[in-house]
């Protein structure tokens, strides 16, 4: 069975490989780049692959799942600029894809910890814009 | 690492084939077979696979956004799906039909490294119709 936790933060960011010129980063990154960032209400969905326990009937603590979440990603990274405030994104330009990526790594040691797989890591920046990672590439 | 992207566009269509009479049409259609036609504010999702590459992205946003608003949302945007469109002159331009005409007006022009994965078209809120394209 599939279980989805959604959470929500608040952040800035820019899109920008400071060995470019503007126009290279333009044509790469388009509004994005603007150095001087700007903001996004990212929404986070995270879903989770288990068997229900036969007493509980649930397949994970939904509470335990959220505390897991905020620790490992929203006390980090809600309302902060995330080139400036939140490792790795100092040197990792945080495109929605990498943000997904380094969500998935943080998550899913703590995921695995509980016996319980991470089915898919799904990140909107914006309501029409999102990344789905699995895992793999 | 799948990447998605909404667009909209709004187009009117009526639903009617000339394989069946018309109070087959009417039963089979319903009010979508209304002679004058009626429209709907659809919402098209195009979902992109493939590795993310060295500058952090499944697809350049740009590329892809071009490629939708020239190849689909120009020539769907604000049309009389019937009228407007050659290929729907004999064909019912069902939100199915019209989600195989976006996929096959999407590839005919891919230049992008990723694949097109999915192709989802909403015809209200309530409805959806969604292709996936299988892998190779």
């Amino acid at each position: 069975m599939l279980l989805t936790r959604k959470a929500e933060f608040s952040a800035s960011h820019v899109c920008l490989n400071p060995a470019w010129t503007a126009e290279q980063n333009q044509a790469v990154y388009g509004n994005n780049a603007n150095p001087n960032g700007h903001g996004h209400n990212y929404v986070l969905e995270v879903t989770l692959a288990g068997d229900p326990d036969p007493v509980t009937g649930m397949v994970f603590d939904l509470r335990e799942l959220k505390e897991i979440l905020n620790r490992e990603v929203v006390d980090r990274m809600d309302h902060r600029f995330l080139n400036k405030e939140v490792p790795p994104f100092d040197r990792v330009i945080p495109t929605t894809e990498n943000l997904a990526t380094e969500i998935w790594k943080r998550i899913e040691p703590e995921i695995r910890r509980e016996g319980l797989r991470l089915h898919n890591v799904r990140l909107y920046e914006t309501a029409d814009l999102f990344v789905d990672y699995g895992g793999r590439q | 690492m799948t990447l998605t992207s909404r667009y909209r566009f709004s187009a009117s269509h009526r639903l009617d084939t000339p394989a069946l009479t018309p109070d087959e049409n009417r039963q089979l259609y319903g009010k979508c077979n209304n002679p004058h036609g009626h429209g709907h504010d659809y919402v098209l999702e195009i979902s992109v696979d493939g590795p993310v590459d060295r500058d952090g992205q499944v697809v350049n946003r740009e590329v892809l956004d071009a490629l939708v608003r020239q190849r689909v949302l120009a020539r769907l945007d604000h049309k009389n799906l019937n009228a407007d469109l050659p290929e729907f002159a004999a064909t019912v331009p069902t939100t199915e039909n019209l989600a195989t005409l976006v996929r096959g007006a999407l590839e005919e022009h891919w230049t992008l490294p990723a694949r097109l994965a999915r192709v989802r078209i909403s015809e209200t809120g309530r409805n959806s119709f969604e292709l996936e394209v299988p892998n190779g």
